[in-house]
Order: structure tokens, then C-alpha cells, then sequence
């Protein structure tokens, strides 16, 4: 093995720095799945009877439905009665202040960085923290309450905007769509709501910050954001979860609406734990995320950036129903050591005039395999759709693998669509041209994959954008062998 | 202790590519101030022996010794041979996408102040050093503010090269071929670049193969490399003897020894 060879392994391997477990006491309903413990969520969460019907037809759907296995992905087979569906930090009744969180809690999340104390939070970001199956605090709210902002757990919302959530649960995301979404319509207990009224441009950030922490736990959280008539929000969702021996589930909802001319930019820095160097451990990330570009000129933008779970499978998708709407997807996933990646997106042109934009960014190092999956379908009534796609490979090493499927599916004879891909290996020219100019072998890697990835860093909000940078750097650590 | 004269030392340096034998035991001596050209045929060894210096993997060192500020310089990593003041000027210069001039060379120059246990500068100090050096080549601000090497003709290419070695103020540079691919204005510019850039102190090896490049950088030795060996050395009188007879002249002379 080369020098080279042997830095890249050192950087690709360096550690997860999340790992760390906490020890809380938790309440839990005993592992398994059946109607039972279905209702005792239920009833856990006071939910009305409307909810509850609504989780119980998900779950007879999921009962026949069957795993799918048409991704690039070796699955392994998972014991859905082996999993703990329900799982809550034990705490007051209900939480007044700060200082009624369990301060066992509020140490996690400053470990994590995600301070829940108003002054010691980011300035301008409001942050909704989930660990395991509930919302733990929602900083900000009274400020954005002020502007008639909704941003609260979805628990909440149930209990207290339950019209909101009726309309909107489901819509964009029905509960048949597909095995994961199912399961999490059948037992989703908590996550983010969020409204954002007419014309209100929200004035900060607003970001769920999900931490998985109990044991053999799966968490099903359900996200739901509503951007009424010309209503602008930039959301954000940053993830971790303690390094375990055992595969966890994560199987979320991620639900978006955009009425006319609103605009929604949601932006998700995932860093599940991997697993480690041999493939042992890490988390199933099988998530179902869509956004309805419900009126006309709106507009639906995610940007993922990708590097942690031990299986991606998620394809971040907009539905583009009205005319002029515009849904654009920006993403960089990097896998290394045994990971694996099948992501993407589905652009679905319904209104006229639809367009949208793909740039997608797979950087694969170790034994990994990173697949870029993407659907462009045009309906007949979409005059003039437009579509642009990317989709750019970096390859570190020569064990590792990346793959591109795209999609294309026109009913529309206007419409114009272009694919361009490329497949490029990280050159040892660029690492010794850095190194002649004195920059070490690690310190290159990392500043041209940063470069490789920039168009799609560039997109998140700053403050994240410089931690997306640096994580960039972490997971690539011993990654060009 | 006897003070180090020599910058550079170079003692029956043999390399390989593969199992070809490319030099076949080259003694060079550099001292401080001074400017020495390597010319010679296509194929002589010039751009090996550039890559020997500055350490690239895929060349194998079979013999011989090279001490560089006395230091065994076949010792250090490619990044410690150019902290510690080695820097080549590239035949051809890397694109690097996405990645910033400015981002580039604030790295460069960080690293190298870590090397010599500095703070490292601010943005704003850094951007006021560029654009102090930028005038030495002038070079196009539009350049800098491009990722590195990205889209850039040739010519700017070589400006560019030269900017780093204005930026990094190194102890020995080696051009390799800097001038190829140059019309005479860029050539001018380079030339000036590199001279204004001398200093008693520092030293340059100038890899050409083309004497015109001599008419602007005036060098103290010209050694000519021939098959792998360095088969005459002389002053700049030898560069126009070999532009007016051509390499042929030299073969001759060689293989008639």
C-alpha cells in the first residue's frame, strides 16, 4: 500500500464522534408489533379517535404488504417484532421551562451541540429536539408564535391545531404508499409540525434535531410542513444516534405542502452512526420524503448531504402539481468502509410550465457502493416541463462502487429533458500537486472533495454549510485506499 | 562545523520509471543565488528529474544521493520537501474544481507557517499579500477568483504557477518546461516574474527545452542532459551554441567520446 493509500485509509476511518449513549430512564412499551401496541401509542399520546383509525388502516395495509428488493442494496432480513415502537425520556407532566428538562437531557444535546437554552442557542435558528420517540423542546416558539408561525412536535400539534393536521397528514404522502411509509402511518410517534401562515416570510431557521438513544429502539418520526400563500421557510434537520453493535431502524415521513407562490428549502445534514469499520452495527435509514408543490409558482428545494447509516435508502421527491412550480434537488451522499446508498429523487411534472433541477453528488471510499436512483416522469398535461439532472461520481479507491439509474418518463411531447453523468476517480495528480504546495495528503482529500461538493454545500443554510464541510472531512477520513 | 555551501547536491543520482533505467547517475551542485538551466532533447530525463526532486511515487531512486540544505532530501515526503522550501513549477498544472485559489493558497501558506511554528494569517492579511504578489505576474484578479487551474488557457496556467512561487517565496524552485506553450508576452512575464523573485539567498533550476527562455532569465550554468546524464556543462554561451547547431551537434560530440 501505497502512502497515499495508507492516509486515505486513515481518514476514511476516522471515528464517530456521536457514539455516546445517555442514561435516562425511559418509558417504553414492551417490543413487537400488533393492534395493541398500536392503540397504547396511542393512548400514550392522547390522540383523538381519528388518528388512531388512521394508524390502524396503515397497519392492515402493511400487514400485506412485503418488503420491496428492487434498490442496489444487500438487505438484510429485519425482525419487525424485535423492535422497541415506543420509547420516552421519562419527564414531568408537561415541560413550562427550560428547567423542568431532565438535565440529563439538555447535557446530550450540548454534547451534540444543539444547545436548547434560548440565549445560548444559534442566533436565528429555532430548534425542535427529538430523542427516541418524542419531542423534547422546541426553542424559539414565542417568538414565531408572534408572527402566527406554528413549530412545534407533532404531538403538540395533534393535540393543538388538530385541523391543521387532518387536512394535511397523509395528503402528500398517503399511507399506502410503500412498505416504510406504512409502517411509520402505522406507528409514527412524534417529530415536527410546522405552518407557516400566509405572506410570512419566517425570519430564522427553523431545524429538528433527531437523536435516536434507546436501545433496540426504532425510530418512526413524522414530519409535516405547511407553507400557506406565499409563505418562505428554510428548514433544517440534522440527525445522530450512539454507536451500538445491533442495526436500528429509522423509518420517517417527511411530508411537504407549498400553496401558490410559497417556498419551502429543506435542507438535511444526516450523520447516523455508520457502523463500524467491519460493517457491524449502524442504522437502517429508510425514509420517505415528499414535497407537494401545491400551487401555482411554488417552490420545493432539498438539499441532503448525506455521510452517515449503514443502509440510505430515500429518495427526496416533489410533485409538482402547479403550474410554474419549480422543485430542485441537491445532493452529496458519501459512503464509506461497508456502507451503502441507493438515493435520489423523483421529479413528477403534473401543472404546466413545471420545472426542475437535479444535482446529485455521490463520493464512495472503502468497500462501499453508492447508487444514484432518479425518476423524472412527465404527465400528459404538463406543457413545457423542463428538466435538468447531474449526476456527478467520485471514487476514492478501487474497491468501491458507484452506480447510476436514471429514470425518464414522458407523456409530454414539449417537454425537454437532459441527463448528463460522470463518473470521475479522485486524481493522484490533484493529491500531489497539493502536496507540492505543502498541503499534506488528508488536508488535500478532504479541501477536493469539499470542491467536488460544492455547488450542493453552497446550497444550505451557513451555519451548516460549514459543519456539512467539516463532517465532509471526518467521514472521509482513511476513505482513498 | 564547516558551513554548507552547497544548497543543492546531487551525487550519481540513478532513478527508475518502472524497469527502465531513465538517469543514469547525474551529479548537479546548487548553490544559493544561483540560477542553473537543464536543457536537452525530448526524452533526456529533464521533467524525471524535476519529479525526483519533488518526490513523486512513481518514480524509484536505484542509486545515488541528493542533499538538499543538509538534509537527505530522498528522506522526506513530497509536502516536507516543499515546507521545507522546494518548490516545482509544473510542466502541467492541475485542475482542481470547485476548490478556490484563494481557499488553495491560504491553505499553502497556513501550512507552511504551521511548519515554521507561525500563526496563521488572517483573510485579511492574506488577501492583502495576494494582491501585493499578484502585481509580480501580473495576473488577473479574475484568475484568483477561480477554482484552481480550472478553465485556464495555458499561458495562464503558467502565470499561475509562477503567482504560487511568488506567494510561497521558496528556497530552491525547479520550472519544469514553464516555458512551453508560451507566446513571447507570457514568456516576458514569466521571466520577469522569476527574476524579480531572485534573491542571494534562494536558488532556481530552469527546465527548458528551448533556449529563448534564456534570453530573459540569464542563468550562471547551463548543463545539457542527454540520455540520463548530464554530458556538458557550461555558461549561457553553451544555450546559444546549442540553439544555433541544434541537439544533433551534441550527439555527435557525445557519441564520438
Amino acid at each position: 500500500m501505497s502512502d497515499q493509500d495508507k492516509i486515505l485509509k486513515d481518514v476514511t476511518q476516522g471515528d464517530y464522534k456521536y457514539g455516546f449513549y445517555t442514561d435516562i430512564d425511559s418509558d417504553s412499551v414492551p417490543k413487537g408489533l400488533n393492534e395493541d401496541v398500536i392503540r397504547m401509542i396511542s393512548v400514550k399520546k392522547k390522540e383523538p379517535e381519528w388518528l388512531l383509525e388512521f394508524r390502524l388502516k396503515a397497519f392492515r395495509q402493511w400487514q400485506k404488504m412485503k418488503m420491496p428488493h428492487w434498490p442496489h442494496l444487500t438487505l438484510p432480513e429485519i425482525d419487525y417484532q424485535d423492535i422497541i415502537y415506543y420509547s420516552a425520556p421519562k419527564r414531568k407532566a408537561s415541560l413550562e421551562s427550560i428547567d423542568d428538562v431532565d438535565p440529563e437531557l439538555l447535557d446530550t444535546f450540548n454534547k451534540l451541540g444543539i444547545p436548547l437554552e434560548e440565549q445560548k442557542a444559534l442566533a436565528g435558528v429555532a430548534v425542535d429536539a427529538v430523542m427516541d420517540s418524542v419531542s423534547v423542546k422546541t426553542t424559539f416558539r414565542e417568538t414565531l408564535a408572534e408572527l402566527g408561525i406554528i413549530f412545534c412536535s407533532f404531538s403538540e400539534a395533534v393535540q393543538n391545531h388538530p385541523d391543521l393536521v387532518k387536512k394535511y397528514l397523509g395528503s402528500v404522502v398517503p399511507y399506502t404508499d410503500n412498505y416504510f411509509a406504512t409502517l411509520n402511518s402505522a406507528v409514527f410517534t412524534d417529530g415536527s409540525f410546522c405552518y407557516i401562515p400566509k405572506g410570512v416570510r419566517c425570519p430564522m431557521e427553523l431545524s429538528t434535531y433527531f437523536r435516536i438513544n434507546a436501545f433496540n429502539t426504532g425510530q418512526f418520526e413524522r414530519t409535516l410542513l405547511v407553507a400557506d400563500e406565499g409563505a418562505y421557510v428554510s428548514y433544517l434537520e440534522g440527525c445522530t444516534a450512539p454507536q451500538r453493535d445491533e442495526n436500528q431502524l429509522h423509518a420517517a415521513v417527511v411530508e411537504l405542502v407549498a400553496l401558490d407562490n410559497a417556498e419551502i428549502k429543506y435542507s438535511t445534514v444526516q450523520n447516523w452512526y455508520p457502523g463500524d469499520k467491519n460493517g457491524k452495527g449502524g442504522i437502517y435509514n429508510f425514509v420517505t420524503k415528499r414535497g407537494m408543490c401545491k400551487g401555482d409558482s411554488s417552490k420545493i428545494s432539498w438539499t441532503q448531504v448525506e455521510t452517515g447509516s449503514a443502509i440510505t435508502w430515500k429518495y427526496p421527491s416533489c410533485i409538482l402539481r402547479g403550474d410554474n412550480s419549480v422543485g430542485e434537488f441537491y445532493s452529496v451522499a458519501v459512503t464509506n468502509n461497508h456502507q451503502q446508498a441507493d438515493t435520489g429523487t423523483k421529479m413528477t411534472h403534473i401543472g404546466k410550465n413545471t420545472r426542475s433541477l437535479v444535482i446529485s453528488k455521490g463520493i464512495s471510499g472503502g468497500v462501499s457502493q453508492n447508487s444514484y436512483r432518479g425518476l423524472v416522469r412527465v404527465l400528459k398535461g404538463a406543457e413545457n416541463a423542463r428538466n435538468f439532472s447531474q449526476c456527478d461520481s467520485l471514487l476514492l479507491g478501487d474497491k468501491c462502487g458507484a452506480h447510476t439509474f436514471p429514470y425518464i418518463e414522458a407523456d409530454n411531447k414539449s417537454a425537454v429533458i437532459e441527463h448528463e453523468a460522470t463518473t470521475s476517480k479522485i486524481g493522484e495528480d490533484q493529491i500531489f500537486y497539493c502536496n507540492q504546495r505543502g498541503i499534506d495528503t488528508e488536508t488535500a482529500v478532504g479541501m477536493i472533495v469539499n470542491g467536488y461538493a460544492r455547488e450542493v454545500l453552497n446550497k444550505l443554510p451557513m451555519e451548516f454549510a460549514v459543519e456539512a464541510q467539516k463532517l465532509l472531512q471526518i467521514s472521509l477520513e482513511g476513505s482513498v485506499g | 562545523m564547516e558551513k554548507i555551501r552547497e544548497m543543492l547536491s546531487i551525487k550519481n543520482l540513478k532513478v527508475n520509471i518502472g524497469d527502465k533505467e531513465i538517469l543514469k547517475g547525474i551529479d548537479l551542485e546548487v548553490k544559493p543565488g544561483e540560477i542553473h538551466a537543464i536543457m536537452g532533447p525530448n526524452g533526456s530525463g529533464k521533467s524525471t528529474l524535476a519529479s525526483t526532486l519533488a518526490g513523486r511515487d512513481y518514480v524509484t531512486v536505484t542509486d545515488g544521493k541528493v542533499t538538499y540544505q543538509g538534509k537527505n532530501l530522498l528522506d522526506l515526503e513530497p509536502e516536507e520537501r516543499a515546507l521545507e522550501g522546494i518548490f516545482l513549477g509544473f510542466q502541467y498544472p492541475v485542475e482542481i474544481p470547485g476548490v478556490s485559489m484563494v481557499n488553495f493558497m491560504r491553505t499553502a501558506i497556513n501550512e507552511q507557517r504551521k511548519y515554521k511554528g507561525l500563526e496563521p494569517l488572517s483573510a485579511g492579511d492574506f488577501l492583502k499579500l495576494m494582491h501585493e504578489r499578484k502585481s509580480i505576474v501580473g495576473i488577473d484578479s479574475k484568475l484568483t477568483n477561480r477554482s484552481v487551474n480550472e478553465g485556464f488557457s495555458g499561458g495562464e496556467k503558467k502565470k499561475n504557477e509562477i503567482f504560487q512561487m511568488a506567494l510561497l517565496e521558496p528556497v530552491l524552485s525547479i520550472l519544469d518546461e514553464t516555458d512551453s506553450g508560451l507566446d513571447i508576452d507570457a514568456l516576458k512575464i514569466v521571466a520577469n516574474g522569476v527574476n524579480k523573485l531572485r534573491r542571494k539567498d534562494n536558488a532556481t533550476i530552469v527546465i527548458t527545452h528551448y533556449q529563448r527562455l534564456l534570453d530573459y532569465i540569464i542563468p550562471d550554468f547551463v548543463h545539457v542532459l542527454y540520455k540520463g546524464r548530464i554530458v556538458k556543462s557550461g555558461n549561457k554561451e553553451l544555450a546559444y551554441k546549442l540553439e544555433e547547431k541544434g541537439y544533433e551537434w551534441l550527439k555527435e560530440e557525445v557519441e564520438a567520446d
